[in-house]
C-alpha cells in the first residue's frame, strides 16, 4: 500500500511541473514583467527607471528560464521560473504585490472556507441520497416522474438565482439571517446558515438525478434479485444491499472533491462576504494580483491530485474486489 | 449599408450550413435516421426542439452584422436590430416598469411621462435601455458559448482520444499526461488566467481589434476556446476508453487483415462507432455552458462587459433588488429567458441520450 501511495506521489511531480509551466507561460511570457510593472505603477508614473526599480523590488528583473550571467547551478536557479514557480513546491509562496505574506493569508483564510464547504457538502450529500433513495423506492410511479421533472427544472435554474432569491427572501424580507458577512468563532453559524441552504438547494437537481441513476443501475443487478428471492423486504434490500453497493460510485464522486474544499467556493464566498480562499482568489483576480492567482492554481492542482490518490485508496477500503497492484 | 461580419459570425454560419448538410445526409441513411426518429417520437422533445429552434433563429438573425452609417456615425447593427427596428433605439431616462407609461422613480416630485409609453414589454434598466431588446440580444451570446465551446474542443478531444486509445504505448501515456495536467488545474482559475492574458493582449495590440465590437468578439471567442480546453479532458477520456474497446473488435481485426492502414481504420471504422458519445456530450454540455457563462460574468472573467449577455444582465441587476422600491424586471427577464433555453436544452439532451446511448438498450443497432 505504502509503495503504491509513494509511486502515485512520484507520478504527481511531472503533472505539477506541467501545471507550473502552463501557468508560468500564461502569466509571464504573454504578460511580461514590463506589462505588470506598467499596470501596477499606473499610467502616470511609467518611466523606464520606474519600471526597472519596480522589477528589482519585486524580483522580476531576472531572466525567464536561463541566466547567462550567473555561475554553475545558479544559471538555472537564479531565474524567474525557478524563483517564482518552482519555489511553490517547497510551499514558499512569497509575497503578493501588496507585500502581504501569501502563505500566512492562506492559513488564515482556510478556516472560513472549510466552515462553509464541509457543512454544505455533508448536508447536500445526506439530502441528495435520501431523496434519491426515496425516488428509487417508488421508481416508475407518478412520484418518480414528478420528481424527475422537478429535478430538471431545478437543474436548469442558474445558481445565481438561488443565491439572489435566498438572500432576498430569508435575509431581506423575513430578516431571519444576515444577508452577508462573517464572524469568527461560534457566531459564524448565523452567517453560514443561508449559504449552506442555498448551496444545498442549488445542488439538489443534478445530485438527486445522478444518485438515482446509480441506485437504479444497482437495482438491476443479480444480487438484488437474489435478495428479493430470499424474501427480504424491499426496505431491507434497499438499505442493506443497494445502498452499500452504490456507495462505491458515490464515493468516487465525493472523495475527489474533499481536498478541493480547501479552495473554497468562489461564488458563494464572494456573494455572502465570507473571508475564505474563494473570495481571496476573486479579489486577486479583480486586482490582477498574479502572485496570488498562481499560488491558488498550484494549490488547487495539488489538492486535486491528492483527491485522486485518496479516491484510489478509498476504493480498496470499500470494495474488497479491488486490489491495488504493487 | 454594407455587410460586415465578425469572426464569430463566420463560424456560426459555417456551423449552421454544416449541420444542415449533415441533416440532409442523415435523412438519406436509414441507420443514422433511426435514433433521431426515436428522439422526435417523444412529444416533449418536439416541444423542446421548437423552443430551441426559436432561440437559434434569433441567434442566427443576430449574427448577420451590417455597418450602418447614419448621421451619428458608423454603427454595427445586426439583421435582428433592423427587423425589430425601433426597439433598440427607444431609450428612456432611467428605470421604468414593464409596459409602464411613466418613469419608475419620482423626479422633482412627479413621475415623468415616458418618451415611448407602453412599448417596453420588459421595462427599462438604469440607463433607460429596453430590457426586452437586451434579453433578445443576449440569446446570441448564450448560444455561441454553448455551441462554439464544443466545436473548439471536439477536434482535440477526438484526435487525441482516438490515437491514444488506438496506438496505446507511449502516445497513450503522453495523451494521458496531457489531459491529467489540464484537468488538474482548477477550471475557473485557468479561464481567469486566459481571459486576463487576452485582455492584456488586446490592450497591447489595439491595431488588431479596431472596434469595440471586434474586441468583444475576440474575447468571446477566447472564452469559448478556453472553456473548451477545460472541458476537453472528460470527452477525451471517454473516447480513449471506447477506442480501447473497439480496437479489439473483429471488424477492426478484419480491416487490418485486409491491409487497411492505421488512420483510415480510425476514421472509417472507429469514428462512426464513437459518434454517439460525441452527440450525447455535445447536447449534454450545452446547458451547463450557458449557465457557466452567467457565473463567469459575475466573477468578471466572462464575456466583455459591452456584450449583451445574461450573465452581465444578472450581474448588473442583482443589486437593484435592494433598491427601494424594488427593481425586479431586469433580473427576472434575464433569468427567465436563460431558464427556458437551459430547460429545453436539458430535456432535449435527455431524450437524445435515451435514443443514442446503447447501454440504455433503446437503440436498435
Amino acid at each position: 500500500m505504502l509503495t503504491y501511495i509513494l509511486r502515485r506521489i512520484f507520478y504527481a511531480i511531472p503533472i505539477l511541473i506541467g501545471v507550473n509551466l502552463i501557468t508560468f507561460t500564461l502569466f509571464f511570457v504573454v504578460n511580461s514583467p514590463d506589462d505588470m510593472a506598467r499596470m501596477h505603477l499606473g499610467q502616470k508614473h511609467v518611466t523606464p527607471e520606474a519600471i526597472l526599480q519596480w522589477k528589482i523590488k519585486t524580483g522580476y528583473d531576472k531572466p525567464l528560464f536561463y541566466n547567462n550571467t550567473a555561475q554553475g547551478l545558479k544559471k538555472f536557479s537564479n531565474t524567474l521560473f525557478a524563483q517564482k514557480s518552482l519555489n511553490l513546491f517547497t510551499f514558499h509562496f512569497g509575497r503578493s504585490s501588496e507585500g502581504r505574506d501569501i502563505g500566512h493569508d492562506i492559513s488564515q483564510r482556510m478556516w472560513p472556507s472549510l466552515a462553509l464547504a464541509i457543512p454544505t457538502l455533508m448536508i447536500g450529500l445526506a439530502v441528495n441520497i435520501t431523496f434519491a433513495l426515496l425516488i428509487a423506492l417508488f421508481r416508475g410511479s407518478f412520484f418518480d416522474r414528478f420528481s424527475m421533472i422537478l429535478c430538471v427544472i431545478m437543474m436548469s435554474v442558474s445558481g445565481l438565482f438561488y443565491i439572489i432569491i435566498g438572500q432576498f427572501l430569508l435575509a431581506k424580507l423575513l430578516n431571519l439571517v444576515p444577508i452577508s458577512g462573517y464572524h469568527p468563532g461560534f457566531s459564524a453559524i448565523k452567517f453560514l446558515i443561508l449559504p449552506v441552504i442555498v448551496g444545498m438547494i442549488g445542488g439538489i437537481g443534478a445530485g438527486v438525478r445522478w444518485y438515482r441513476t446509480i441506485f437504479l443501475e444497482e437495482m438491476h443487478r443479480d444480487y438484488v434479485r437474489t435478495a428479493r428471492a430470499k424474501g427480504l423486504s424491499e426496505m431491507n434490500v434497499l438499505f442493506n444491499h443497494i445502498l452499500k453497493n452504490a456507495l462505491i460510485p458515490i464515493l468516487t464522486g465525493v472523495v475527489v472533491i474533499i481536498p478541493t474544499l480547501f479552495m473554497g467556493s468562489l461564488i458563494m464566498e464572494s456573494f455572502f462576504g465570507i473571508p475564505g480562499l474563494g473570495s481571496y482568489t476573486i479579489d486577486a483576480i479583480q486586482q490582477q494580483d498574479f502572485d496570488i492567482v498562481r499560488v491558488m492554481v498550484f494549490l488547487g492542482t495539488v489538492f486535486y491530485i491528492v483527491g485522486l490518490i485518496l479516491t484510489d485508496i478509498s476504493y480498496t477500503l470499500v470494495d474488497p474486489r479491488i486490489k491495488i497492484g504493487f | 449599408m454594407q455587410i460586415n461580419l465578425l469572426p464569430s459570425d463566420y463560424i456560426i454560419y459555417t456551423l449552421f450550413f454544416l449541420s444542415i448538410i449533415c441533416g440532409f445526409y442523415i435523412r438519406t441513411q436509414p441507420h443514422l435516421r433511426e435514433p433521431w426518429k426515436k428522439v422526435f417520437s417523444n412529444k416533449g422533445a418536439i416541444i423542446c426542439s421548437i423552443i430551441l429552434c426559436i432561440y437559434i433563429a434569433i441567434g442566427l438573425l443576430d449574427s448577420l452584422h451590417f455597418s450602418v452609417t447614419s448621421n451619428s456615425g458608423a454603427q454595427q447593427k445586426s439583421l435582428l436590430d433592423l427587423m425589430i427596428q425601433p426597439l433598440g433605439t427607444q431609450d428612456e431616462k432611467t428605470y421604468s416598469a414593464p409596459l409602464a407609461t411613466h418613469l419608475y422613480q419620482m423626479e422633482g416630485g412627479d413621475y415623468a411621462q415616458l418618451k415611448y409609453p407602453g412599448t417596453h414589454i420588459l421595462g427599462t434598466n438604469k440607463i433607460g435601455q429596453d430590457m426586452f431588446y437586451e434579453t433578445i440580444k443576449s440569446v446570441r451570446t448564450g448560444l455561441l458559448i454553448g455551441t462554439l465551446t464544443t466545436v473548439f474542443m471536439l477536434p482535440f478531444a477526438l484526435f487525441f482520444g482516438m490515437i491514444a486509445g488506438y496506438f496505446g504505448g507511449f502516445i497513450d501515456d503522453l495523451v494521458q499526461y496531457l489531459y491529467t495536467t489540464l484537468s488538474s488545474i482548477p477550471g475557473v482559475l485557468l479561464i481567469t488566467a486566459m481571459i486576463l492574458v487576452m485582455q492584456v493582449v488586446i490592450s497591447n495590440h489595439p491595431t488588431l481589434f479596431p472596434t469595440i465590437a471586434e474586441r468583444a468578439d475576440a474575447r468571446l471567442l477566447t472564452l469559448c476556446f478556453i472553456l473548451g480546453v477545460t472541458s476537453w479532458s472528460s470527452l477525451c477520456r471517454l473516447l480513449r476508453g471506447e477506442t480501447l474497446k473497439l480496437r479489439e473488435q473483429e471488424f477492426v481485426t478484419a480491416a487490418i487483415a485486409m491491409g487497411a492502414r492505421k488512420f483510415p481504420i480510425i476514421i472509417r471504422h472507429i469514428l462512426p462507432n464513437v459518434m454517439h458519445i460525441i452527440i450525447i456530450t455535445t447536447v449534454l454540455d450545452f446547458s451547463g455552458l450557458v449557465l457557466a457563462e452567467a457565473i463567469l460574468s459575475y466573477v468578471g472573467v466572462g464575456v466583455d462587459p459591452t456584450t449583451a449577455s445574461w450573465g452581465n444582465m444578472i450581474n448588473t441587476s442583482r443589486l437593484e433588488l435592494a433598491r427601494e422600491p424594488m427593481v425586479w424586471w431586469p433580473l427576472l427577464s434575464a433569468l427567465c429567458t436563460m431558464f427556458f433555453l437551459v430547460l429545453s436544452a436539458n430535456l432535449f439532451a435527455d431524450s437524445v441520450r435515451d435514443a443514442f446511448d446503447p447501454r440504455l438498450g433503446t437503440c436498435t443497432e
